[in-house]
């Protein structure tokens, strides 16, 4: 036996950061552990940009952010759910700030707020427009103060061991040595982000590829909701690199290239020389998104180098105001596109930007497998139903990462037996497979990088912003090709030590199985809601689909089956904005 | 018209198969638009995956891709192909730090340092329930640049103190204690001065400025330093000289 825990997180971003700490405020003897395949402060918590939303300021209510987050979802979140985060959203974000957050600031001293796209008042904190690195930063550093916090730097987590039907720990690659560890643990937490490039175009990091959603999915978990991907309305070509919601929230405008503010003509209208709430550049993301797409196909977008894109203009604002308040979107186009957003025209295009989908927990972040839990953009709640408005996802992090911690923290206390004799069979079981594997790798004949571009590529042209029958039937049919085909994958790195191809190899067969499961969600859910738009059936079918999807893992393509979404005091309506 | 092309030299090192570090050169496309990192990404996806560096956002913020490259310690993200095409790119691991393989370095000193400077809100009381703090535009900005630091350790690897005196807390850490001293909400100066000015702290430093000059988010250690430097012999002489005039 080597390692043994009462919460071990997978995961050091956010959720698993606020997670953790709430493991050791709960009780400094539980024992808590952060295993995570990149050292913390390199999570892609880091790349969130433009804020988090909390009701703080006496204008606004929590009814407000409930109603705006259940409309944005399109009557997909659990309204249960929703009322818990808005409601704890504020006292996290208050403690965070507490913990040394560099919240940008109105003159008296108080928090500053920015509206954010589909809210109906300004309710967005932020720390100018790189929130995401100072949350993350701020949660890292006061996590080093808990000496209970054990850390396992770049150990890549290969799978979760099941024993009574309870999960009791973990196999973790430790890329420093190549060494294969078994990590035993009386609760797990899955902390571990999006799946952002199993597409082309993506904000996401490269290292955001569903490795937990695929870990808990592989152990009989559900994977819930994954058919609705967002797509941002505002990605720099070819990188996907993102320019931020606080753009359009601060004053910029979205221009075909006529120059015409495009957005009118989609329901989202009328035109307006000040940003309004709930209208034009601040409709959902969705709506954004949709509207591109038609721009497109109406010949109405500018030719680019690297495809169709139309432009986001923030010159009227000035110079002053974008250094302010928008200087990494500044310090971006200028490295990156070249071009000065006080003088300069930006091109942008839609980009896969989050999951709202993910694994299924409830509000306390439990699964259903006893022992599991999962917090972030990794789980689904579910709050973000369909659509998930910006600035909602940060918050959602402390608020479920935080309560992940604490039902994890209470499940160890109450389940302290652990099966290691099991666990070790378990994890010499998940040794030998990799070594097979590894050995096989030698001789394959498929290079990794073009069944990624073959998967990158399915992906965006069955399960992009628009989708029908025979587009996802032909993703499901390449995706299973695909599956043959990477028991095959060659590679060149023989060794042990720091094995970054091995890592790639392994984080592909977590892409496959998490494209799957968009894939056939999507084929299944006959009707259009929120980012999940079918040109074959158009409408909301409130009757058939007002449903979570939940995909299970079998040994062919996942199992579909449903379940009501939880309605309270919100029945549901036709999604309104503009007017 | 064959496609333009450019050569990387790659630092080479496998500990398990090589007794020395070597330069492999790789020839991939030259487009203007590209930035080491995705050269990188190319030769790893086309021509040999054995090659191990760190990456993630390849936008600058994540700190992952730090790396030497022709001799100036640079995200690798952000260090376009143009800035050398015609000539050769030489990309070895950050300076400083022992290599574990290929471009990937070890970071476990600066991660045992980092908590030494106690990098959190140190407060006596516990701070206003269900409400943030007050904090001014103007106090925020004491302190704004050195909360900017995103951990990537060039200024380590540029830092010719930390080169010959690898106990020195260096300028990352440094700027992340001055960060938290100068907030107006934290009250831990007297708990982080032990630490700061101590044997291995801020008079280490001889100034030479290069952690600024390499920062690719002007955070400024030296400033911070120099910052810190002043606190301290303000807390020296208030201290020492004057023991009356201690609040």
């Amino acid at each position: 036996m080597e390692r043994e825990h009462d919460v071990l997180i997978v995961g050091g971003g956010g959720a698993g950061l606020r997670a953790a700490i709430a493991v050791a405020e709960r009780d400094p003897r539980l024992d808590v552990a952060i295993v995570s395949k990149v050292y913390p402060m390199r999570s892609h918590t880091v790349a969130a940009e433009g804020g988090a939303a909390a009701v703080i300021k006496p204008n606004d209510s929590l009814d407000a952010h409930i109603e705006d987050t259940i409309a944005g979802a399109d009557w997909l979140a659990d309204q249960d759910a929703v009322e818990v985060f808005v409601r704890e959203a504020p006292r996290e974000m208050v403690q965070l700030e507490h913990w040394g957050c560099p919240w940008s600031r109105a003159p008296d001293g108080t928090v500053a707020v920015r509206p954010f796209g589909g809210m109906r008042i300004a309710r967005t904190w932020f720390a100018a427009d790189k929130t995401g690195f100072h949350m993350l930063h701020t949660l890292f550093q006061t996590a080093l103060k808990y000496a209970s916090i054990t850390w396992y730097h770049e150990w890549f987590v290969t799978r979760l061991l099941v024993e009574d039907g309870r999960c009791q720990g973990v196999t973790a690659l430790e890329l420093r040595t190549g060494r294969l560890h078994l990590i035993a643990a009386r609760a797990v937490i899955l902390c571990t982000g999006g799946a952002g490039r199993i597409y082309p175009f993506t904000t996401n990091g490269a290292i955001c590829t569903g490795d937990g959603m695929a870990l808990a999915y592989r152990a009989g978990v559900p994977l819930k909701d994954m058919e609705f991907v967002q797509y941002h309305p505002t990605g720099l070509p070819p990188t996907g690199i993102l320019i931020t919601e606080a753009a359009r929230a601060e004053g910029g405008v979205l221009i075909n290239k006529d120059g015409y503010r495009y957005l009118q003509d989609y329901g989202l209208g009328p035109a307006e020389p000040w940003p309004r709430l709930r209208a034009m550049e601040m409709g959902p993301r969705d709506r954004l998104s949709q509207a591109f797409v038609h721009e497109v196909r109406k010949g109405r977008t500018v030719r680019g180098p690297y495809g169709d894109v139309v432009h986001l203009d923030l010159r009227h604002l000035g110079e002053a105001t974008i250094r302010e308040r928008l200087p990494f979107v500044r310090e971006l186009c200028l490295h990156y596109a070249g071009l000065d957003p006080a003088r300069e025209l930006i091109p942008v295009r839609p980009v896969v930007h989050y999951m709202m989908g993910g694994v299924d927990t409830d509000v306390s972040g439990a699964t259903p497998l006893p022992g599991l839990f999962a917090a972030g953009e990794c789980a689904c709640v579910s709050i973000n139903g369909a659509n998930r408005l910006g600035s909602n996802s940060l918050p959602e992090l402390l608020v479920f990462g935080a309560r992940a911690g604490a039902a994890a923290a209470a499940f160890a206390l109450e389940h302290r037996d652990l099966r290691l004799s099991a666990l070790a069979a378990q994890a010499r079981d998940e040794e030998e497979r990799l070594a097979r594997r590894f050995r096989r790798a030698a001789a394959g004949s498929e290079r990794l990088s073009r069944l990624r571009a073959v998967l990158t590529q399915t992906m965006e042209e069955g399960c992009g912003i628009y989708r029908d029958a025979a587009g996802l039937r032909a993703a499901c049919a390449t995706l299973a090709d695909l599956r043959a085909r990477c028991t095959r994958v060659a590679l060149d790195d023989p060794s042990h030590v720091y094995n970054t191809e091995l890592v790639a190899a392994l984080e592909f067969n977590f892409m496959l199985d998490v494209a799957e499961a968009v894939a056939h969600s999507a084929l299944a859910r006959e009707e259009s809601r929120g980012s999940h738009q079918r040109t074959d059936f158009p409408r909301r079918d409130d009757a058939r689909f007002l449903k979570h999807t939940l995909a299970f893992a079998t040994d062919g393509p996942p199992r579909i089956a449903y379940r009501d979404v939880v309605i309270t005091r919100w029945p549901p309506a036709e999604r309104v904005y503009g007017g | 018209m064959a496609e333009p092309t450019i050569t990387l030299e790659v630092w080479r090192y496998h500990p398990e198969q090589e007794a020395a570090p070597r330069f492999q050169p790789y020839q991939v496309p030259y487009r203007p638009d590209w930035v080491v990192l995705d050269a990188l990404n190319y030769i790893k996806d086309h021509l040999d995956g054995s090659v191990a560096y760190r990456w993630s956002c390849r936008m600058g913020v994540c700190g992952s891709c730090g790396m030497t490259i022709n001799g100036v310690p640079r995200l690798s993200c952000a260090a376009f192909l143009k800035e050398y095409y015609p000539r050769p790119v030489r990309v070895e691991p950050l300076a400083n730090f022992p290599v574990e393989r290929d471009l990937i370095v070890d970071l476990t000193d600066f991660l045992e340092k980092l908590p030494a400077v106690r990098p959190w809100i140190i407060r006596r009381d516990a701070g206003p329930p269900d409400a943030e703090f007050r904090q001014t535009p103007e106090e925020l900005e004491t302190y704004r640049q050195f909360s900017m630091c995103i951990n990537c350790l060039l200024c380590y690897a540029a830092c010719p103190v930390y080169a010959l005196e690898p106990r020195f807390l260096g300028p990352a850490a440094l700027a992340l204690a001055a960060r938290y001293t100068l907030d107006s909400r934290d009250q831990g100066r007297a708990e982080r001065h032990p630490v700061v000015a101590g044997p291995d702290g801020v008079w280490d430093c001889t100034l030479v400025g290069e952690c600024t000059t390499v920062c690719p988010k002007d955070v400024d250690p030296a400033g911070a330093i120099q910052r810190l430097k002043l606190a301290s012999a303000l807390a020296w002489l208030r201290d020492v000289v004057l023991p009356w005039g201690r609040r």
